[in-house]
């Protein structure tokens, strides 16, 4: 049986604009990132087409770039953006 | 032996991050920069302005560790990193990368490589104006390529 933890969640870019908030914080079972990334694209909308697999959305967890297969943990910070374009 | 990064949206004058830079070591030979600034064109548009988003926490930490990371491949005294955030205009500074060594071989390299780095791992994204609307830049693969050049597999432009 699965626990239901708090995930503190972080947009930026074109991934904040469609979805309309720069953060939240979410109850969840996922164990992995990309568990999660699948919670919020059940969610339809805005996050099913933005986080939807086949575009290229990055991820960091605690602040570290990671890929989908991360683990999360209980009060953990997700980001999910756009490649990024800075220099 | 200093290695900073700044982030923030104030201009900054790159003659005295040069001269704070090398200050006191008198081992320093070669001091080398890079300087990004906003061009008026971009992607077959006229730029009015661009808008830099970044990741407070984030950003200051990736670029920490990008900097250790040269450190440990190159022979430098110091660096430092300086990017701008915020509203900019055609002609702004955007961002340095300065660096000091011994040599100037180290210290050149040192210098591609963090702004190759940077440019597709730390967390900023642009918003550009232009005549036909406000847009978000989009990466390019050149940038993941230019990375793979020091052995860094990247994966900015990954679709998966």
């Amino acid at each position: 049986m699965s626990m239901t933890y708090t995930v503190n969640l972080k947009y930026f870019a074109s991934i904040r604009e469609a979805i309309g908030q720069g953060g939240e914080s979410v109850a969840t079972h996922a164990a992995t990132l990309k568990d999660l990334r699948d919670e919020l694209i059940a969610r339809g909308g805005a996050y099913a087409e933005v986080l939807a697999h086949g575009r290229a959305v990055r991820m960091a967890l605690n602040q570290d770039l990671c890929d989908e297969s991360a683990t999360l943990s209980a009060g953990c910070e997700v980001a999910f953006f756009p490649p990024v374009t800075g220099g | 032996m200093s290695f900073t990064v700044s982030i923030q949206t104030q201009d900054f004058d790159v003659s005295h991050e040069l001269a704070d830079l090398r200050a006191g070591n008198a081992r320093v030979g070669a001091v080398c920069s890079f300087l990004g600034t906003v061009r008026e064109r971009n992607d077959g548009s006229s730029v009015a302005s661009m808008e830099l988003e970044h990741y407070p926490g984030m950003t200051e930490k990736s670029i920490a560790a990008m900097m250790d990371e040269a450190q440990k491949r190159f022979d430098i005294y110091a660096a430092r990193v300086i990017h701008r955030v915020g509203l900019l205009q055609p002609e702004d500074q955007i961002v340095m990368v300065a660096v000091t060594s011994a040599h100037r071989g180290e210290s050149f390299k040192a210098c591609e490589f963090l702004m190759d780095y940077l440019k597709t791992q730390a967390p900023f994204w642009k918003k550009e104006v232009t005549p036909e609307g406000a847009r978000w830049v989009d990466a390019r693969v050149s940038d993941d390529q230019a990375l793979a050049r020091w052995g860094i597999a990247a994966t900015n432009t990954l679709v998966k």
